[in-house]
């Protein structure tokens, strides 16, 4: 009885009514399947409603909820060795978060960026344990170089599955990430080890002239620069270019950009190599600019905060410079926690709380209270 | 015991997480939703589990909580996927880094600590007798047998009962479905919670059996796997026993070839699953190329009424 009459109705209307439509109230809930832009404040808000949630989780534990978050604040942004090492977390954030946000544009579900960014790890390493003869002015060139061409190799194995045989490249790029890690388990517990390490997995100290420059005696390293190059050269790319035309195109709608003759599996093709490429990156200015050794952990789950960063970002390039640094003060804000009994597990737990809100308020955001006319 | 029995038997209890997991995902997406959650699902299950039981130290609470906790999610899951049209790949991709960042903090309680007790294994000594198979059915444990008796009963509703229609006009044609006076929302919700049920008891089997301690992140990507296993045994429970065996087999294949002294490093050989993961899925996409794959027709599209374009 009610289904009809809502049927009817929206006959005309470009708007869609929910099932409890149709009820004799003064007013219903419509679903506008128009818009797909939902509000700027939704990101905001879903940070907010996640620290609430996750205030519950911590008070069950029998914190307080006010006291934790404060620490987390101040051990991310409160001092200056903290933001330091907020940025020094946002440089393989920014770095990934980009490759994946490239991925998605045109609905590439890369997950794989910590298996990516592993890759790119070892073969940099790589350059240090078998040429450690050459001057630094070629040796990080070419660490540069492979960390990239290892990442991207790494992406090319989902896509390949993906454009000709049809598999789930969420599956593929996953199962990946396992792949890669254990490979990297074998390399610093195996051929790699450093002798003098007492016994420790992990490869020997990179030389000194092996690591990235440091800006200003901090651990801040030149990575930094090299993300923002990127996220510059991706928002010139993506607006001014064919390709990122074509990119955006395919992203509004694969079907019309099909009948356009845009190639799309050749698309998916570069943009997952671009993806493993920047992953890769980010693996390399790790190992080169940061811990300086081949080690198990080098990555909190960088791949998978990511993926965050760049739903967030809502893959916009100044987006995803703010939520790289704010996911950054997350997992530094997490260590902080440490000190007053808490795991720094708090941190991934509130990552995956903002998504939840992000993807629940993307969709909230577009329904519509309406006044029922007539 | 002799080795063919050893490895079966293996392959029975590596197999049973992966088997409840992916009969988990087949019920979730004959009703038409992608269940890519699965990895959080089984870490929440299992975290439940080992909480509930180092705390009560009752089996039976701590597998019922386990089912109602994942139960919840499953129900969030429905909610933004069915009522809220959400993209049915990031809702799994949040529910498994939630569900992987959650049971680490709610774990860290409990982590490394023994848990106290099995679960119960029901003795046919009777059977023993049997050539190759007789030793195995007097070692096999209570979620075990439950998952051969849901293979049959999943197989049954599936294809014989006018539920198991329901559900498949659900996933294949949800339009149709609603025309014929077939609750599409509720059928869906009830289904991904069910789903999401299996999928935490899967985590809550491989923390008692498995891995008899919680540990961070203790599934590995067997949830990922699982989910590869639901497009190998093509949306079908009792392809879904012999696959979960295989991929159980391989698992514990690596194991066993490490303690028969093995050349290979023990990294190699854990890759195995994962790689032959990867490699069976392009087998399947190369021989059924242009073939219908027996994909659930309007997997992963919300259904809207009077959806018209």
């Amino acid at each position: 009885m009610s289904r009809q009459k809502a049927g009817a109705e929206t006959l005309l209307k470009p708007v869609i009514s929910p099932v409890s439509a149709g009820k004799s109230r003064a007013w219903r809930l419509e679903f506008d399947a128009i818009r797909v832009r939902s509000p700027w404040w939704t990101p905001v808000l879903s940070v907010l409603l996640a620290l609430l949630l996750c205030a519950g989780f911590i008070a069950v534990n029998g914190m307080n909820p006010w006291t934790v978050y404060a620490k987390m604040w101040n051990g991310a942004f409160g001092t200056g060795y903290g933001l330091t090492e907020t940025l020094v977390k946002a440089i393989p954030l920014l770095l990934c978060g980009l490759g994946i946000a490239v991925a998605y544009r045109i609905s590439v579900w890369n997950i794989g960026a910590e298996g990516q960014l592993t890759a790119g790890a070892i073969a940099a390493t790589a350059v240090t344990i078998y040429f450690p003869e050459i001057p630094a002015v070629w040796s990080i060139p070419l660490m540069l170089v492979l960390g990239v061409a290892a990442g991207a190799f790494w992406g090319l194995l989902t896509a390949i599955p993906r454009i000709y045989f049809g598999v789930n490249e969420l599956i593929t790029s996953l199962m990946l990430n396992y792949v890669a890690l254990l490979a990297l388990d074998y390399f610093v517990i195996g051929p790699w080890k450093d002798p003098e390490g007492f016994n420790m997995p992990g490869s020997p100290m990179f030389a000194a002239s092996l690591s990235l420059p440091t800006l200003g005696g901090t651990r801040l390293h030149i990575g930094l620069l090299f993300a923002l190059v990127a996220v510059l050269i991706y928002y010139l790319m993506i607006r001014f270019t064919r390709w990122g035309y074509e990119l955006r195109m395919i992203g509004a709608n694969p079907v019309a950009a099909r009948y356009n003759g845009i190639p799309i599996t050749r698309h998916i093709l570069l943009v997952m190599v671009i993806s493993g490429g920047l992953a890769g990156l980010a693996g390399m200015v790790e190992v080169s600019g940061v811990s300086h050794k081949l080690m198990q952990g080098i990555s909190p789950g960088y791949g998978y905060t990511a993926i965050i960063v760049a739903w967030l970002a809502k893959l916009n390039p100044l987006g995803l410079i703010v939520s790289a640094v704010l996911f950054g003060g997350l997992i530094v804000g997490g260590y902080s926690v440490q000190t007053i009994g808490l795991p720094s597990s708090v941190s991934e737990m509130l990552q995956g709380a903002i998504l939840f809100f992000l993807i629940a308020g993307d969709m909230i955001t577009r329904f519509r209270v309406r006044r029922r006319s007539a | 015991m002799d080795f063919v029995t050893q490895l079966l038997l293996a392959a029975i209890t590596a197999g049973t997480p992966l088997l409840l997991a992916t009969l988990g995902g087949i019920l979730t997406e004959r009703a038409g939703i992608i269940q890519l959650g699965a990895e959080g699902l089984m870490l929440m299950g299992a975290v439940t589990t080992c909480l509930v039981f180092i705390r009560s130290g009752n089996l039976a609470l701590a597998l019922l909580a386990a089912a109602a906790v994942t139960a919840l999610l499953g129900m969030v899951h429905a909610f933004l996927s069915v009522t809220l049209r959400a993209n049915q790949t990031m809702c799994g991709l949040a529910m498994t880094l939630f569900g992987s960042g959650l049971s680490a903090y709610l774990g860290k309680a409990v982590s490394g600590n023994p848990l106290p007790g099995i679960l119960p294994r029901i003795p046919l000594e009777f059977l023993e007798p049997i050539p190759v198979i007789g030793a195995i059915f007097g070692r096999l444990d209570l979620l075990t047998w439950l998952s051969f008796l849901l293979v049959i009963a999943l197989h049954l509703l599936i294809h014989r009962t006018s539920w198991g229609l329901h559900l498949r006009a659900v996933g294949d044609s949800p339009a149709t479905a609603d025309v014929m006076g077939i609750r599409v929302h509720l059928i869906r919700y009830g289904y991904v919670t069910a789903g999401a049920m299996l999928i935490g008891l899967a985590g809550a089997d491989m923390v008692l059996t498995v891995a008899p301690t919680w540990n961070e992140g203790l599934t590995a990507g067997r949830g990922w796997i699982a989910v590869g296993l639901v497009i190998f045994a093509r949306w079908n429970p009792v392809r879904a026993l012999l696959c979960a065996y295989f991929f159980g087999a391989l698992d514990s294949l690596g194991f066993r070839m490490q303690l028969l002294g093995s050349a290979i490093p023990p990294y190699f050989l854990k890759m195995i699953p994962y790689v032959v993961t990867i490699l069976v899925l392009m087998y399947l996409g190369y021989r059924d190329r242009g073939k219908p794959s027996g994909t659930p027709e309007s997997l992963g599209v919300p259904y809207v009424r009077e959806h018209r374009f």
